[in-house]
């Protein structure tokens, strides 16, 4: 008993330092991605140096770091921290605190049920590769994005001031709008799988990738998906260039929090899209003759790919594309996507009639 | 009437599902984003250093090339002996519009040369870079083509050039070139 929990811990630990540390390193990716696309150099002037005689030699492992700017994530978590953390005149102090810290804590809740590996055999002992199995995770995982809308409102509720209010109207309406889309294009997948469990779910993927069975629902969720970031093309209830955003009365690391949300549901979303739509940790080509455990390993090993595939698209569309008028943003939501994933439950669930 | 009725392209059912333009940004902004970086993995082992990655120039290690004609730090020239071109005639003191140019004229030993200036100032923190004292000299003595564009000092007092500083450009407190320990090499 205490083992399986002490287990379960570390597995835990582990996924969440490692989705934690993919969300900082985000920061990054963004920067030099955005400026590698854009003909540009990117930052790379936080520049760590030890002038003591004693550590140079490690200026020789910190000067490649250096000239790649990996330290400007580091800087910007300083900044965050010695920010004036400012709280408004007039606002609920105490859910304006609150606001940031469920946000992030949902995003990072979701990753619970998500498998990032198949078994580990350890001395008999079978582990599965996922924080908790629950055997309706799908609904657990949209449970938990549904919840992340409640800290974007509380933020925009609870600030004070009617352009956060504004910001946190439109993130509400987006998430919500989008959130149908969403779970309706996932139907497709969980009819074809007839299950609720994501490693059920991934297992079953084994032959054929859940993109090539449900291609629509796929891009679907894909938008869906990328609407529930609340990133550029959809990035409405931040509003950068018209100052109405939910956060427009956050500072310091509060706002850090929010930055850092924004982050983990993308890494979180490439998690999702890569479990329900390719194959999760399947490798694609057969592994004959490794050990379970080895197999194991390198299933691990492409479940991050895969994520990190996607976090790359993500973020290469959120640099490719400008952002949709609010009219435009329902006008998609409402009257392309939403029938267009009816639809596609629809066709799915005949055809899986029909095939008995 | 003279006003012109635009039909407005109706957008078909594909363009407004808006996949076709999403792909093709996509595949432009992709395609810089792999020339480049295969350009950068290229340059860290040091191989065609003189294609460009980027745009950007890294300011202080590397300089935009300026144009020729670009107006730059003043010089003053020199006659083949070495002696400061400048016969203090005054003109480009009387032209200057920030009146940042201040000299003291001295009798030359030479008869044929009118004067010498036993001091000339110049207070770059005032000098506005018009270039009319280079246009006016009647004897070519003062200059910009340095090619000198980054100047930084601490105090007012600092930004002003006397004659040896203005004869020998590269040499004066205001030129640094140093880059700090450790950036680029
Ligand atoms: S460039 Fe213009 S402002 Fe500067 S010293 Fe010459 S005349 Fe004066
Ligand atoms: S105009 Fe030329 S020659 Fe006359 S004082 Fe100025 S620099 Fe000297």
């Amino acid at each position: 008993m205490i083992t399986e929990f002490l287990i379960k811990a570390l597995l835990a630990v582990l996924f969440l330092g490692a989705v934690l540390n993919l969300a900082g390193l985000l920061t990054w990716v963004e920067r030099k991605q955005s400026a590698v696309m854009q003909d540009r150099i990117g930052a790379n002037r936080a520049w760590i140096t030890f002038k003591s005689v004693w550590l140079r030699p490690l200026n020789w492992i910190l000067r490649p770091l250096n000239a790649l700017g990996l330290f400007h994530s580091l800087a910007d978590a300083i900044k965050m921290f010695v920010k004036e953390d400012f709280t408004p005149r007039g606002a609920d102090k105490f859910l304006h605190t609150l606001a940031p810290a469920l946000s992030v804590v949902f995003a990072l809740m979701a990753f619970a049920a998500i498998p990032f590996g198949n078994t580990l055999e350890i001395g008999g002992r079978v582990i599965n590769l996922q924080v908790t199995d629950v055997n309706a995770g799908v609904l657990f995982v949209f449970a938990m994005m549904s919840l992340g809308v409640y800290g974007v409102i509380l933020a925009g509720f609870s600030s004070n001031n009617n352009y956060a209010y504004l910001g946190g109207m439109r993130a509400a309406s987006q998430m919500l709008s989008y959130e149908i889309t969403m779970g309706i294009s996932i139907m497709g997948i969980i009819l074809c799988y007839g299950t609720l469990s994501l490693q059920e779910i991934v297992r079953r993927q084994s032959h054929l990738w859940g993109f090539a069975v449900q291609p629509l629902a796929f891009f679907l969720f894909m938008t869906a998906a990328l609407a529930e970031t609340k990133r550029v093309p959809f990035d409405l209830p931040e509003g950068e260039s018209e100052i109405i955003g939910y956060f427009v009365e956050y500072s310091g690391m509060k706002f850090g929090m929010f930055f850092l949300t924004d982050l983990v549901e993308t890494v979180l979303v490439a998690c999702l899209v890569t479990t329900f739509f390719f194959g999760g940790w399947q490798v694609p080509f057969p592994l004959g003759g490794l050990s379970h455990n080895a197999v194991a390993a390198v299933q691990i090993l492409s479940f991050m790919l895969k994520v990190a595939f996607f976090n790359w698209l993500f973020m290469a569309i959120r640099w490719t594309l400008p952002r949709f008028r609010y009219d435009q943003l329902m006008h998609l939501g409402w009257k392309i996507l939403f029938p267009a994933s009816l639809v596609n439950v629809l066709v799915t669930s005949v055809i899986v009639v029909m095939r008995g | 009437m003279a006003t012109v009725v635009l039909k407005r392209k109706e957008l078909g059912f594909l363009d407004r599902t808006y996949l076709p333009a999403v792909f093709m940004g996509l595949w432009i902004t992709s395609g810089h984003f792999f020339k480049n970086l295969f350009l950068h993995g290229l340059h860290s082992v040091g191989l065609f250093r003189n294609v460009r990655a980027g745009v950007t120039y890294q300011y202080p290690e590397e300089q935009r090339p300026l144009s020729k004609r670009t107006r730059t730090r003043h010089r003053l020239t020199r006659r083949e002996d070495g002696s400061p071109r400048c016969v203090a005639c005054m003109m480009c003191e009387t032209v200057c519009p920030a009146r940042c140019i201040n000299i003291v004229a001295a009798e030359h030993p030479d008869p044929n040369i009118e004067k010498v200036p036993a001091s000339f100032d110049l207070d770059l923190g005032m000098c506005v870079y018009c270039g009319y004292c280079v246009e006016v000299c009647p004897e070519d003595a003062i200059r910009m083509d340095t090619q000198i564009l980054d100047i930084a000092a601490y105090s007012r007092e600092q930004m002003k050039l006397n004659m040896t500083e203005l004869l020998n450009p590269r040499s004066t407190h205001l030129y640094k070139r140093d880059i700090p320990d450790g950036k680029r090499d």
